[in-house]
């Protein structure tokens, strides 16, 4: 029963640009508003979940040509990464460092390595869901 | 030197494995040889009542280090253990055959056995003498064993194994009481505070656990049963271990701690007349048995016994004035025989070795006649059984007449009941010396005299080669030597010994005024005597008239059976057991858990008295709060009923929906995102799973009602609601929010508490949980993905 789905795949090509962004923004917003890298990274999954919905399992592989699983060793190597990054500087494991910094686009922006550590997070969830979900998906 | 042997046990394979064509046995000869020379050398100090001490630390913290004291009790077991140790040696040389046996094994085991045994009788400390108490068990075990293709072998040796674990764990737990109440571990600072220990809390159940160790290892009623059973073992060993050195730890233990339990009236009831019971029934079975071997075993639980008897009569001495010397008289008695015991037991074991090992049979039934052809070994089965059944002119007779003359004097003392109730002891230690003379000639004359029995064997019976008769002779020899100088034996080994077992009551050796002689005049104890000799001689002619009389005893109600049913019974019930709660449904094992749950929390709540509700401590509710909450149970409730998986999926999902409406109630926005997503995923998880449920186990109906689960499942809900409502109404200490409060911004430069909690506070268990996280996502990759070939087409997952 192939039908034809324009509407879903026209509508998905839009949305998904949508979600993702709003995933960039919750990911971002994390540290001074509700949001971060677990809901960020679930938000992305949905969005590539919608393309799933709309196209099949192969376009989307071609259209990320990623390993997810190499995806969820990446965050995991940020995270601990920056966890144990402390330790070079003669300070407890953990410890996150902030500071104010003149950005040529931005402006005055505060960074914070607590960022990095949540972007880790943010490729682990993508990651570990996307797996789960393909690996799930492609058994037949 | 207590560890001299173990440690030339090292070498012991190696010397089997590169020189064949010599007896291994002869290297290990050298030892005990060495080690009886050396042991020799204390004799002189012994006997002037002084002690020599050698110690190696090696838990200083925990006050547990090797003392090796050797004063004279010590001394004439290390003697008895080196000396009796290399006549074993020697004699299987000649018994085992250097290519059919595993001689490394054998060698191993027995200089382990060495060891064990030296350090048993050297040691201070409560704590190695245990160490080497198991020790003997598990080498003694190894040793019975050795012929480990034969099913008799391995029974005899699990029996004794189990016996003597027991009891080896009960004197521990003796012990450890000891070193409690006395403060240390030093047997000889225990002596000395002795006085100090009586009336403690657990001085009598201390007393009864150590006995229970010696009783287990002495083969005492009723724990004597696997002594007959080891008769499976090597005649060596049985030579050995079995008359000679293990079952005397007991009966050295019992000696060692006299000092300090003998002025327990307990301790002298216990040994006394468990020894007495022992002595007469293991004398009274002995007639029973038709193995050569048998007929040793039983003897020696009953002499055993004996010795036990007199070492219980010894700790009298405790209790009576100097001037009554009867008792001390019964430790010398008890002393003396264990050294003739020693003697004799082990020259008849080495006999009937040679009777095995020369006709090929040990069935007394299908022995005789063998007088003729086998002259040495029946000289020197004769003189053992003489001295065994107490005849002069043998070591034997003089043990029993001071055996004699202590249970007589027992029927005298009149402490602790003695009087009324002291006159069965000479009456039974009668009647059992009667059966001893009795099973003596039994042994001897059915195997050696009357008509041959050509038929009945296998190979041609002929004398013995000399190298088997080396030993025995030597241990016959002595037999007769003791009898003629008790004195010197007394004054060399018995006396040193007799003042280290009834410390404080000697200065010096040469006090122990006792002289013995074979002639003492027309006492009481030699017309006794006399009365076993008639006696005896009657009911040995006449034993084929009543020895059916045994057969009277049913199987099932001997002691053997009784520990057959018992294991069997163990066993069996065990299996029953386990399986009655392993049922291995999943469904038992989480009510017992569940249930566990519910009892332990309500029974600590009400033990506490620590429900208690506060109804100021509750925020005022609010109309969005109980709608929320209405849905919530309504889908709870739809889950519990629905009819289909799909109703249930679905409801699922309207739980977890009303679940983050209450995070946006409760202003936990982080949460109510997270819960969305995570709730529609999970949902879809779900019916991804439903949707591929395998086409047979499809069952559309409902699940039935169980009345069981509901009361379990109602109990945890209401268990946990109580929990949680006491535990809202009492809070103990303030919460530590407000210091997330306070330096959210100006120490981690962020608004969202939560956020910075989980990233920057708290980070650690983040990065665990996203190690979770990866690690299910691998998991469920492998779970699908890698299929073994081969087990594909039945795999669950498919």
């Amino acid at each position: 029963m192939k039908v034809n789905d324009v509407v879903l795949q026209t509508a998905a090509k839009v949305v998904f640009f949508i979600i993702l962004l709003f995933s960039i923004f919750i990911f971002f917003a994390g540290h001074y508003t509700p949001g971060g890298g677990f809901v960020g990274g679930l938000l992305a999954t949905g969005a590539i979940a919608l393309l799933l919905l709309a196209y099949d399992l192969r376009t989307v592989q071609q259209l990320l040509p990623f390993n997810f699983m190499i995806v969820v060793a990446i965050g995991l190597l940020l995270s601990i990464g920056m966890a144990s990054g402390s330790i070079i500087f003669n300070v407890p494991f953990f410890t996150h460092a902030f500071d104010d910094f003149y950005l040529p686009l931005f402006g005055a922006t505060s960074l914070h390595t607590a960022m990095i550590f949540d972007a880790g997070v943010y490729l682990v969830v993508i990651g570990a869901a996307m797996t789960i979900i393909q690996a799930i998906g492609g058994d037949s | 030197m207590i560890f001299f042997p173990v440690l030339a046990a090292i070498f012991v394979p190696i010397l089997f494995r590169k020189l064949k064509s010599i007896h291994t046995g002869w290297f290990v000869l050298i030892i005990p040889i060495t080690l009886f020379i050396y042991y020799t050398g204390f004799i002189q100090t012994t006997m002037n009542g002084g002690h020599a001490i050698s110690s190696l630390e090696w838990i200083p913290s925990l006050d547990i280090s090797f003392v090796s004291y050797i004063d004279g009790l010590s001394l004439l077991f290390s003697l008895l253990i080196t000396g009796i140790g290399a006549l074993v040696v020697l004699y299987s040389i000649f018994y085992l055959d250097k290519t059919r046996e595993k001689l490394n094994n054998f060698y191993v085991y027995l200089l382990m056995f060495m060891t064990a045994m030296l350090g048993i009788v050297q040691s201070d400390n409560i704590i190695t003498l245990y160490l080497f108490w198991e020790l003997t068990s598990i080498s003694s075990f190894l040793l019975i064993g050795y012929w480990y293709t034969r099913d008799g072998s391995r029974f005899g040796a699990l029996k004794s194994m189990l016996i003597t674990v027991f009891g080896g764990l009960m004197m521990l737990g003796g012990f450890v009481l000891l070193g409690i109440m006395g403060d240390t571990y030093s047997i000889r600072e225990l002596i000395a505070n002795a006085s100090n220990l009586v009336g403690q809390e657990f001085f009598i159940l201390a007393l009864v656990l150590v006995l229970l160790g010696a009783f287990t290892k002495s083969a005492q009623f009723p724990f004597y049963i696997w002594l007959p059973d080891a008769m499976e073992a090597p005649t060596p060993v049985s030579a050995y271990l079995h008359s000679a050195t293990m079952v005397k730890a007991g009966l050295y233990l019992v000696a060692r701690f006299t000092p300090v339990f003998a002025v327990s009236e307990v301790w002298i009831w216990l040994v006394t007349g468990i020894g007495l019971l022992t002595l007469f029934w293991g004398a009274f079975f002995a007639v029973k048995q038709t193995d050569l071997k048998a007929i040793l075993a039983f003897s020696t639980v009953s002499q055993l016994g004996l010795i036990m008897s007199l070492l219980g009569a010894s700790a009298i001495s405790y209790h009576v004035d100097a001037g009554t010397a009867l008792f001390k008289f019964a430790g010398f008695a008890a002393v003396f025989h264990l050294i003739n015991h020693a003697v004799f037991k082990g020259s008849l074991f080495m006999v009937a070795g040679i009777v095995d090992h020369e006709t090929g049979t040990r069935d007394i039934r299908k022995l005789g006649g063998l007088m003729g052809v086998m002259p040495i070994s029946f000289t020197v089965a004769f003189i053992g059984s003489m001295s065994m059944a107490g005849l002069p002119p043998f070591g034997g007779f003089l043990s029993k007449e001071l055996f004699l003359t202590s249970t007589l004097a027992l029927k005298d003392f009149n402490l602790f009941n003695f009087s009324t109730w002291g006159i069965i002891f000479p009456i039974v230690a009668w009647i059992a010396s009667v059966f001893t003379f009795i099973y003596s000639f039994y042994f001897v004359f059915k195997t050696f005299a009357g008509k041959r029995k050509k038929e009945s064997l296998s190979v041609e019976p002929k004398e013995a080669p000399v190298g088997m008769l080396i030993a025995p002779v030597i241990l016959a020899v002595l037999v007769v030597v003791i009898f003629f100088i008790p004195n010197v034996v007394g004054d060399t080994l018995v006396n040193p010994a007799v003042v280290a077992m009834q410390a404080g009551l000697y200065s010096h050796p040469s006090e122990v005024l006792v002289h013995v002689s074979a002639w003492h005049g027309w006492t009481p104890e030699l017309l006794m005597t006399l009365g076993i000799i008639g006696l005896g001689s009657i009911l040995f002619l006449t034993m084929r008239k009543w020895q059916p009389l045994y057969n009277l005893q049913p199987e099932l109600l001997s002691l053997n059976g009784l520990y057959d049913s018992l294991m069997m019974a163990g066993e069996k019930g065990m299996n029953r057991l386990s399986r009655l709660y392993m049922t291995g449904v999943f469904r038992t094992y989480l009510i017992y858990m569940f249930v566990s749950i519910v009892v332990i929390t309500l029974a600590t709540l009400f033990i506490k008295d620590a429900f208690k509700v506060d109804f100021n401590s509750f925020a005022p509710l609010n109309a969005y709060g109980i709608l929320t909450a209405v849905l919530l149970i309504l889908s709870v409730v739809m889950i519990l009923t629905a009819k289909t998986r799909i109703t249930a999926v679905i409801a699922l999902g309207g739980v977890g929906y009303s679940v983050a409406f209450f995070f946006v109630i409760y202003k936990a926005p982080d949460l109510a995102l997270t819960q969305l997503v995570i709730e529609t995923i999970t949902v879809v998880l779900f019916l991804l799973a439903f949707h591929r449920l395998p086409e047979l186990k499809r069952h559309g109906e409902s699940k039935g009602f169980r009345l069981g689960n509901f009361i379990v499942a109602a109990g945890v809900g209401i268990t946990m609601a109580l929990v949680a409502l006491s535990a809202h109404s009492q809070k103990l200490i303030p919460s530590i929010s407000q210091f997330y409060k306070d330096t959210v911004y100006s120490e981690a430069g962020g608004g969202n508490i939560v956020n910075v909690i989980l990233v920057d506070y708290r980070g650690f268990d983040t990065l665990f949980e996203i190690a979770v996280l990866s690690i299910a996502g691998i998991g469920v990759y492998s779970m699908i993905r890698l299929k073994l070939p081969g087990k594909g087409s039945t795999d669950e997952s498919k």
